[in-house]
């Protein structure tokens, strides 16, 4: 533990620490362009020099260890003419067109020039112009205001994990490029967008249409994936206008998929803004109370027995929470959360959930994927996976699809079979498991949505009791999903009831007419002519699959819009509050549930957000503890059944079309028809 | 002794008298006032009357959509939406100035780092609603147009002193 002096100040620090750390945590500020905590150091940008006694020069403090008994200045004539010298070095060749930069008022280069800056420029040379870079549809480039701190160099290749940026050329010849010119090929490549100091990497869709001060920010919760990011949404007036991430060490550190990140467009297209009712065949306009008629009208002529609900991807718990509570009052047990039909195991919650948690990843050293492939169902989930093999000492085996997790995955086998010799302890990597201190599995919704998805849980639980993945401490078992909403649906028990319908029964009782009316919280990833002859509610915020098929559509807010609550893939609830209003008559959506309940004249037992929450709390006691995990106990679950013999397949075939909200998305359009060759011809394997 | 005084100032009208004189002596001075509107008087070149949005001498509008002025009006007065143009540049699509709002304090055009928004030597833009003070892009550029020989004199005259 060095010991040093930091403008006269005793410290002590850990190990292992650089100057820059220890200036930190001394609580002096040190200016810094090509440092960052998640990166490698680079020491390119000279700005942090600070003064070292017995030292001849100025040192850059990110690259230098902290030593015992350092001496260490930084408030000396020296210092600060180092630092005005450097950035004066650096404005050399910048251009001075903060006025038309994206980045102008949340700019490092704009602050530091402020605080360490001279008041006017010396350089009366040309300055150099550099040709800007094609990255692809999402990051826009300025070169010329690059001043090489390599930052985005260094995300590409270590947490992204694809080696495609560097530079060329030396000196004020210097350039940073992708060498060929090609679109960066990562699915977190936005966030190349906030480490980049100065204006050279921004963001396309954003580009040129708001300022950062004119923005209202709301602290949210991502509900694309089931990774449950923490992201910050900047809205201007009613419209989102760009979403960005949040520090939280436990889900997504500090980064979003681009799919996060990007497809906020969507919420301005295609939405449900007023309620429905089909009328002669055609979707008409309707008043509220014409369109809560209508449903209560049929609910009530065919009764609870009759009657089914399916919630989609993206529904909040809230809205599950009251849909769930009016079904059974109406006496209908037929209610499914798990619109893929995926075999999640009702009561039994470890069996649902990622028990090791996103953090805990990192503690792992040996990982098994079965038919999973995390890079596109979770990226954050795969950002973490790499930076656990970076670590060193970790591996990972896979059995399901062909993978390219910007990591080297040794794949078992395509199938069931491979797993079947696993849990029986016969193949080779059972032994290799067995003998891991902590190993962890990762069953993916693509091996659990398939006739035999029971059994296959039933084989990744075996596999997890015999080679020690849960002990005390230790639980390695692990669910990954990619909706929003399973975890929630599941917690709060939007499941079939005694005797009820799953989703694949509700299909075809509707299809059979044993059903006459199915209710879809969201739902737009089941087969809607399956629906046969049904009279469907559709519930939501998009002119999507459901909103087509439905008889009646009741608008509702999308996840920016409302106050709500996700459970992540891990079961940790996080509520966020809403960062816009709902577009024209939409409304929250567990209030429009509260009010056909009252049209029904069988009104909910609460009146205000607060109340349904209250009653989450009673359905599971972790609700109470807002962004926390709750570890779930260990319980038999699964059903020990013949495996099948298809290949396992990932539920996600398309990155970047996975929801409503990405299909009304431009953006996510181009970057589909970018990257995703092929991705034209899949058909999804939704539902 | 004063009553006598008294009675001699008012039988005499001397108050009136001096009265008279005095307004009789503005004869032969010079006139103080104007024969507005076919007379006008001097302006500084500071002054800060009606808005406009100039263009550059190729015709190219100056604003670029920094959106500074938007943030240093006190009155919240001016509006603006910006995205990039089809040739990749930074411009307004709307650019909106509520003149009943304003409250004409100037920080518009210190702010702009172009000249683009400036307040012009006009001041004669009363109207008959409320609704043609809305100005919108179109109208500040037209302003910016017929006002830009007095605007770039002014800014030239002023030039020594920013």
């Amino acid at each position: 533990m060095p010991s040093l002096t930091i403008n006269g100040k005793q410290i002590t620090v850990d190990a292992g620490m650089t100057v820059l750390q220890a200036c930190e945590a001394a609580g002096v500020e040190i200016p810094r362009f090509c440092y960052h905590d998640r990166l490698q150091i680079a020491g390119n940008c000279r700005m942090c020099l600070v003064e070292m006694e017995k030292a001849p020069k100025p040192i850059a403090s990110c690259a230098m260890p902290a030593a015992d008994g350092m001496v260490i200045r930084t408030d000396t004539p020296r210092v600060t003419k180092a630092r005005n010298g450097v950035l004066e070095f650096l404005l050399i060749n910048h251009p001075l067109d903060c006025p038309i930069c994206d980045q102008g008022g949340e700019c490092d280069l704009q602050d530091q020039t402020l605080g360490y800056g001279m008041d006017h420029s010396r350089y009366e040379e040309n300055k150099r112009a550099v040709v800007d870079k094609d990255l692809g549809p999402l990051v826009s480039t300025h070169m010329t205001r690059c001043i090489h701190c390599t930052r985005c160099i260094r995300f590409a290749t270590e947490i992204a994990g694809v080696e495609e940026l560097g530079t060329l050329g030396r000196g004020e010849h210097m350039e940073i490029g992708t060498y060929v010119e090609k679109a960066l090929s990562s699915e977190l490549s936005g966030n190349m967008i906030d480490l980049c100091p100065v204006g050279a990497l921004n963001s396309k869709p954003y580009a040129y249409t708001a300022r950062s001060w004119e923005l209202i920010r709301t602290e949210g919760i991502d509900a694309h994936d089931a990774v449950g990011a923490n992201i910050r949404i900047d809205a201007r007036g009613r419209e989102v206008m760009r979403v960005l991430p949040r520090l939280n060490e436990d889900v997504n550190e500090e980064w979003i998929s681009d799919k996060s990140r990007f497809a906020y467009d969507g919420l301005r297209r295609n939405r449900l803004d007023q309620p429905y009712v089909r009328r002669n065949g055609r979707l008409e306009p309707a008043t509220w109370a014409e369109a809560l008629g209508a449903v209560a009208e049929r609910m009530r002529a065919l009764g609870g027995a009759r009657i089914a609900a399916i919630a989609g991807d993206m529904a909040c718990t809230e809205s599950m929470t009251a849909l769930g509570d009016l079904f059974r009052a109406l006496g209908s047990p037929h209610l499914d959360c798990r619109q893929d039909g995926a075999a999640l195991p009702v009561g039994a919650r470890a069996g649902y959930v990622f028990n090791s948690t996103i953090a805990g990843i990192e503690g792992a050293d040996t990982c098994l994927l079965i038919g999973t492939n995390p890079r596109w169902e979770a990226a954050l989930v795969n950002a973490r996976l790499r930076k656990r093999y970076l670590g060193g000492g970790f591996h990972v085996f896979s059995v399901g699809p062909e993978l390219d997790l910007t990591f080297p995955v040794e794949r078992l086998g395509a199938g069931p079979e491979t797993l079947g010799e696993i849990a029986a302890g016969t193949h080779r990597v059972a032994k290799a498991l067995q003998g891991a201190k902590q190993p962890m599995l990762i069953v993916g919704q693509g091996a659990l949505a398939r006739p035999d998805g029971a059994a296959v849980l039933a084989a990744a639980r075996r596999i997890a009791e015999t080679c020690g993945m849960v002990r005390d401490g230790w639980n390695g078992f692990n669910v990954l999903h990619t909706a929003a909403a399973r975890v929630g649906g599941m917690d709060v028990g939007f499941v079939p009831g005694q005797g009820g319908r799953d989703t694949a029964g509700i299909l075809h009782g509707a299809g059979g007419r044993d059903l006459g009316l199915v209710y879809l919280l969201g739902a737009d990833e089941i087969d809607m002519a399956q629906l046969g002859q049904a009279f469907v509610v559709y519930q939501g915020h998009h002119g999507d699959a459901g909103a087509n098929r439905a008889d009646v559509v009741l608008p509702g807010a999308a996840y920016t819009e409302k106050s709500a609550t996700w459970v992540n893939t891990e079961g940790r609830p996080q509520a966020a509050p809403a960062a816009v209003a709902p577009p024209g008559d939409a409304r929250e959506d567990w209030a429009i549930v509260r009010a056909l309940s009252d049209t029904l004249g069988k009104p909910l037992p609460y009146d205000s957000l607060a109340q349904v929450r209250e009653r989450m709390v009673r359905i599971a006691p972790w609700f109470a503890r807002s962004g926390e995990v709750t570890p779930a106990a260990w319980a038999p679950f699964g059903t020990e059944g013949k495996l099948g013999a298809a290949p396992f397949r990932s539920p996600v075939t398309d990155f970047y079309m996975t929801n409503a909200i990405c299909r009304a998305s431009a953006t996510m359009a181009e970057c589909s028809e970018l990257y995703m060759s092929g991705g034209k011809a899949a058909t999804g394997t939704h539902g | 002794m004063a009553a006598i005084t008294n009675a001699l100032r008012s039988t005499l009208l001397l108050e009136l008298l001096s009265g008279m004189g005095l307004t009789f002596s503005y004869m032969f001075k010079r006139r103080k006032t104007l024969n507005y509107p076919y007379e006008k008087g001097p302006l500084s070149p500071r002054f800060r009357g009606e808005h406009a949005l100039r263009r550059y001498a190729n015709g190219e509008e100056r604003c670029i959509a920094c959106k500074l002025c938007e943030a240093v009006c006190p009155a919240l007065a001016i509006t603006i939406e910006s995205e990039p143009r089809d040739d990749g540049s930074r411009r307004t699509t709307r650019y909106d100035i509520d003149m009943t709002k304003c409250i004409y304090c100037g920080l518009c055009q210190e702010a702009c780092p172009v000249d683009a928004i400036v307040e012009g030597p006009n001041f004669e833009f009363a109207t008959e609603t409320r609704e043609e003070l809305y100005y919108d892009k179109a109208k500040l550029l037209a302003n910016g147009d017929r006002w830009e020989a007095e605007i770039a004199a002014n800014i030239a005259a002023d030039q020594p002193y920013r």
